[in-house]
């Protein structure tokens, strides 16, 4: 009996001692190979009497069981060891940038212009466009601004040469007639026309250049014609989308009598905010009002029945006062440096 | 439109301090842009005489004066002021005097002299820059008044923005009008008196276009001192109204202007000749103007002349030859009403402007024109003296605005404004507001007062009640509306996917001005008749952009003068073309014009920004076009060799979408990269932004069960042949069990022919019902081989 004990004791110390796994090959060899220790106490049990056979056999095979338990033993260590080892040598430095290029970025007026739509859209307006080289009928006249109107004197307006009939639109207004005269065509069969709400982004020029002009900015225009629009209706979609637009409850805003020849009532708005380097005072962010009736009318809608709102906002004020930035003229000037800021 | 706070407060004086003042007008429509103090604070100033003025006995500079502020003393003070002297009235800072900026007066030894007191300055005061010496103050000045009461200092001047249709506002009358109808404080207006004529001297009057003038007053007073004084009060108004003094003549009609709104002006009626007619002007007319500036006037320009020439530009500006100066002693007075038709725009076609021609062309009070005239007179004969004739009054009362009732329906009000208010309140508050308003029951009938020119229809009179009831007191609820859902197409995507997209593949976008210099247009686009500006505001913004490159150029150079060298950048907007059938409405354009939305982006410097990881290379063609596909993905493009006036000839390309050609991609010629310093050649494309968002919608195929087979060819084809040739070739060819074939490797140099590349492709080949046999596959394959043979004179690479 204790000669298989020493066996399996001897094998055990051999697993322990083979460092790698061709040692830990030869050391099974010894003992559970063709000739190995084991093998021929296995052959030796057929000399041995019926009952002692049995007996012997048992014990041979319990030995040989430990052995090999040892063995499997020893092969799960040195695979663990090995694994711990590759997996060592493959270590990163996990601090090095990653491949390839980072994102660019919309421009941060366009980044406003696109949270405009996204929050006017979610009541139901529509995007609507219209040319930027315009004619005068659709920028003055359909718009009540009638030739020699003293209007005329508040924006100066580029004109192209040789041509009087038309000019670069100063305004995103006469986006309006072309959609209300659109809405009016489409609907004509109907004892109702349903609403009409949209806005217009886009490009407009007037002849002004400083810090605090542009030649060439944006505007928003936001008009809404239905049976029952209201100036209140006006003051509550202006409100609610500038308080959502700052993201703050708290902004004041403030509706101020004003003059533009295609609303009446017409408005002015001021903001206020409540924190912040601009606490407390009031900052023109944009012109609203009812829709004229001759503007209504010259957009093909019957100005008794219908009332409208109209709202033009300025996207490059409203991106100067959400991201701080204190001069319009970085917006045009494509200096990387600055708009690489806006990702 | 500026004034004193004080002037406006003898006309109405409600209980509020300057700044409830100011928010009240500013609310009410009439915007105070800046409300500033007349003079800074200061206290323990006043009136003082100087009573002797001798030499300091230890300064060449300084004098001793002996002073008398009315203390009951004579007060010694030592002055260093040049023009002290004896006998002169001027401001005294007494002891305990606090002076702007807190500075305060104590009795002090100057040069070992005591002095108990300060004479001051204009500058000293904060009242101007004025240092040359001591504030002179007039003989009448009482001795020991306080300078702040005496030259009425406690005042500020009011800016306010008037819009164009609140003309009725442009005078200290017409803002206390609004300010009493805003607070129902008492409303005083300016005096009037009747001025008997004491002579009857007169000038006939001759309304020739009498729509254009259908009212012209005028009266001659003979025996003015054209050179008297204008009383200081009447300077300092003018002054806190921006309104320079010049004479006293000319200084009574601005102040009447000002206090009434009625423009006035004065003749030096030695100069006239005949009657007075109001004419438009005869052809070759020539006219030399107060501003020194000679105009041949236009045909629509109202002009006043006498019966020898052209006097002045009615309602404008009067004429250089024929106004007041100091020798003048016999003037003929003007108050006219002028239409605003005749008048609107003149001005500014002249390129100037005028507070007359400000006023008559936003509409003049066409009742104001005698009161006007009587209240100069009255001034005239206080300040200048002489005798008046009779006011001679020419008129066409047809041809006078006509002030209709116009009806107001409380239920329209009620629904446009989406307030409730009763009848009896919108009736108050219009007749607080100086309308006469007759009541009908169901509605109410308005009629306007003549200074008001801007009532005509129902939504003027729903204005009105808006801004006296408070646009403060209108709620703000969120609007309701039935909820039907919008739109979401699959058929087009958005501008703004089309941004995300560019900027997820590292592209930054810009804003450029759609006008570009003329030179851009020519070297990049070989535009030389571009759309020009009438009126650019600068040359190098002379002409519509009709591509966006040119700008994108631009903005590289700049970023590389500002050491930024990777550029990637793209912009999305409108450019400009000619277009002569053009009809309006089409494509949203206006007639004769094309003004596509294009989208374009420029790639320039390291195809990777710096870093560790992989070798750095130039920015080419294949990384843009990579771009490019992607942006339009999955909709496949193609690409055809292009000549055009921005690219290299050799790296250009239409671009094409179901072969229509939508755009252009390639490197930027070398001739402009060395022109504009651009340092290694940009890479750009330009595309029409309708073709990147169209869009269609996925529809689902069958996926085969069956084991694909693949192939890999290597041909050699002549180098001239494009890969797109080839696998053209390769797909007319190829049968339907064919999936898909990749080019998946270029090859040229050794181990091929001279003037030969070898292309690699990847032929997928599977059939949904069956596993394909070998002897199919290897048919297919010779039958590809065969066309290419023929179709390039491509072969297989051995």
């Amino acid at each position: 009996m204790d000669n298989l004990d020493q066996l399996v004791g001897g094998a055990q110390a051999a697993f322990a001692a083979a460092g790698d796994s061709a040692a830990l090959e030869q050391a099974k060899a010894r003992f559970l190979g063709k000739s190995g220790l084991i093998t021929e106490q296995l052959k030796a049990l057929g000399k041995l009497a019926p009952d002692e056979k049995r007996e012997r056999g048992a014990a041979v095979n319990r030995a040989k069981a430990a052995i090999e338990a040892a063995l499997e033993a020893r092969r799960d260590c040195l695979r663990e060891a090995a694994l711990d080892a590759q997996l060592a040598a493959e270590r990163l430095d996990v601090s090095l940038p990653g491949r390839g290029s980072m994102p660019g970025g919309l421009h941060p007026v366009s980044r406003t212009l696109e949270r405009i739509e996204r929050l006017l859209h979610s009541i139901g307006f529509i995007v609507a466009d219209g040319p930027e080289i315009e004619t005068d009928w659709h920028n003055f006249t359909a718009l009540n601004v009638p030739p020699n109107h003293p209007a005329r004197s508040m924006q100066d307006t580029f004109f192209l040469e040789g041509r009087n009939d038309v000019l670069l639109r100063t305004h995103t207004s006469p986006v309006q007639i072309r959609a209300m005269l659109a809405h009016a065509d489409r609907h004509r069969a109907l004892d109702v026309m349903p609403d009409l709400r949209i806005i217009a982004p886009g490009r407009v020029y007037r002849v002004d250049s400083d810090a605090t002009h542009s030649p060439m900015f944006h505007q928003v225009e936001g008009l809404w014609v239905g049976e029952h629009v209201s100036f209140a209706d006006l003051k509550g979609v202006v409100a609610d989308f500038l308080r959502k637009f700052f993201e703050t409850e708290e902004l004041q805003v403030r509706f101020r009598p004003s003059f533009f020849p295609f609303t009446e009532p017409s408005a002015e708005i001021d903001v206020a905010f409540m924190s912040g380097a601009l606490e407390g005072r009031w900052l023109e962010v944009a012109g609203c009002g009812m829709v004229h009736p001759n503007v209504l009318r010259c957009g093909g809608i019957d100005s008794e029945r219908y009332t409208g709102f109209a709202f033009g906002f300025g996207p490059d004020r409203l991106t100067m006062l959400r991201y701080g930035v204190n001069d319009l003229r970085l917006f045009f000037e494509g200096d990387l440096r600055f708009l690489s800021q806006f990702r | 439109m500026q004034f004193s706070e004080n002037w406006l407060r003898t006309f109405v004086n409600p209980p509020l301090d300057s700044a409830a003042l100011g928010h009240l007008l500013t609310m009410a429509g009439l915007e105070v842009e800046e409300t500033r103090p007349v003079a800074p604070p200061f206290t323990g100033v006043v009136v003082a005489r100087i009573v002797e003025a001798e030499k300091h006995p230890n300064a060449d500079k300084l004098k001793l004066c002996k002073v008398d502020a009315g203390t009951g003393e004579y007060l010694q003070i030592v002055c260093g002021a040049p023009n002290a002297a004896a006998g002169m009235k001027v401001p005294c800072a007494k002891v305990g005097a606090k002076l702007p900026g807190g500075f305060a007066i104590k009795a002090a030894k100057l040069r070992g002299v005591e002095s108990f007191g300060m004479l001051c300055s204009a500058r000293e005061l904060g009242l101007s820059d004025d240092h040359a010496g001591l504030l002179a103050l007039p003989e009448d000045a009482p001795i020991g008044a306080d300078i702040r009461a005496y030259l009425d200092l406690d005042d500020s001047c009011f800016e306010i923005k008037l819009t164009p249709n609140r003309a009725d506002c442009l005078s200290l009358t017409g803002v206390a009008r609004e300010v009493a109808a805003l607070t129902g404080a008492t409303f005083t207006p300016a005096p009037l008196t009747l001025i008997t004529p004491g002579s009857d001297a007169c000038r006939a009057i001759v309304l020739d276009a009498p729509k254009a003038c259908p009212r012209y007053c005028g009266r001659v007073i003979s025996g003015v001192d054209a050179g008297a004084q204008t009383p200081g009060w009447m300077k300092d108004r003018l002054k806190r109204s921006g309104i320079r003094a010049i004479n006293a003549l000319v200084d009574i009609t601005n102040y009447v202007m000002l206090e009434l709104g009625q423009p006035l002006h004065a003749f030096d009626n030695a100069r006239l000749t005949g009657a007075i007619h109001v004419r438009m002007p005869h052809p070759g007319e020539e006219l030399l103007l107060l501003n020194e500036q000679t105009i041949k006037p236009a045909p629509d320009t109202l002009l006043i002349a006498d019966e020898a020439r052209a006097l002045g530009l009615a309602g404008i500006m009067g004429g250089e030859e024929s106004g007041v100066t100091l020798k003048t002693t016999e003037v003929f007075l003007e108050s006219a009403f002028f239409a605003p038709e005749a008048v609107a725009g003149r001005a500014r076609a002249y390129g100037f402007a005028s507070d007359a021609s400000h006023r008559y062309e936003r509409g003049v009070d066409f009742q104001l024109q005698r009161p006007a005239i009587e209240r100069a007179t009255q001034l005239i004969l206080e300040i200048c003296g002489g005798t008046p004739g009779p006011v001679e009054e020419a008129r066409s009362d047809e041809d006078l605005p006509q002030r209709s009732e116009v009806c107001l329906r409380p239920a329209r009000a009620r629904q446009v404004l989406g307030i409730d208010i009763d009848l009896d309140t919108m009736r108050d508050l219009l007749e607080r507001d100086h309308l006469q308003v007759r009541n009908l029951t169901v509605e109410l009938r308005v009629t306007p007062p003549a200074f008001r020119f801007d009532i005509e229809i129902e939504e003027d009179l729903i204005e009105e009640i808006a801004r006296l009831h408070g646009y403060d007191n209108i709620p703000a609820p969120v609007p309701q509306a039935g909820l039907s859902m919008l739109a979401a197409t699959e058929s087009s995507r958005t501008e703004w996917d089309a941004r995300h997209c560019l900027a997820g593949r590292g592209f930054q976008e810009v804003l450029n001005f759609a006008f570009i210099e003329e030179a851009w247009e020519r070297d990049f686009c070989a535009n030389d008749t571009p759309i020009r500006l009438a009126n650019p505001i600068a040359s190098q913004m002379s002409v519509m952009r009709s591509s966006l490159i040119p700008g994108l150029i631009a903005n590289l150079a700049s970023n590389r003068k500002r050491q930024q060298n990777r550029v990637r950048i793209f912009e999305l907007g409108r450019c400009f073309t000619r277009h002569e059938d053009t009809e309006d409405g089409e494509n949203g354009s206006a007639p004769g014009f094309g003004q596509p939305r294009r989208l374009a982006a420029l790639a320039a410097g390291t195809a990777l920004p710096e870093q560790w990881g992989d070798a750095a290379r130039p920015v080419d063609f294949y990384d843009l076009k990579g771009d490019l596909e992607a942006l339009f993905a999955p909709c496949a493009l193609t690409f055809e060799p292009l000549t055009a006036p921005a690219l290299h000839p050799g790296r250009a390309a239409a671009v094409l979408q179901h072969g229509r050609r939508i755009g252009v991609i390639g490197e930027i010629h070398p001739r402009w990269v060395q022109g504009y310093e651009l340092g290694n050649a940009p890479i750009v494309f330009e595309i029409d932004l309708d073709a990147v968002l169209a869009a269609s919608r996925p529809e689902s195929g069958e996926i085969s069960r069956m084991p694909a087979v693949m192939r890999d060819l290597a041909l050699v084809v002549p180098a001239a042949v494009s890969a797109g040739q080839t696998l053209n070739a390769l797909r007319e060819a190829a049968p339907e069990i064919v999936r898909e074939i990749h080019l998946f490797d270029v090859y040229q140099g050794q181990g091929i022919e001279p003037e030969h590349k070898s292309l690699a492709f990847r032929i997928f080949m599977q059939d949904t019902r069956r596993t394909l046999e070998d002897a199919e596959v290897d048919e297919i394959v010779s039958g590809l081989l065969r066309h290419i043979e023929r179709a390039v004179g491509g072969r297989l690479r051995t």
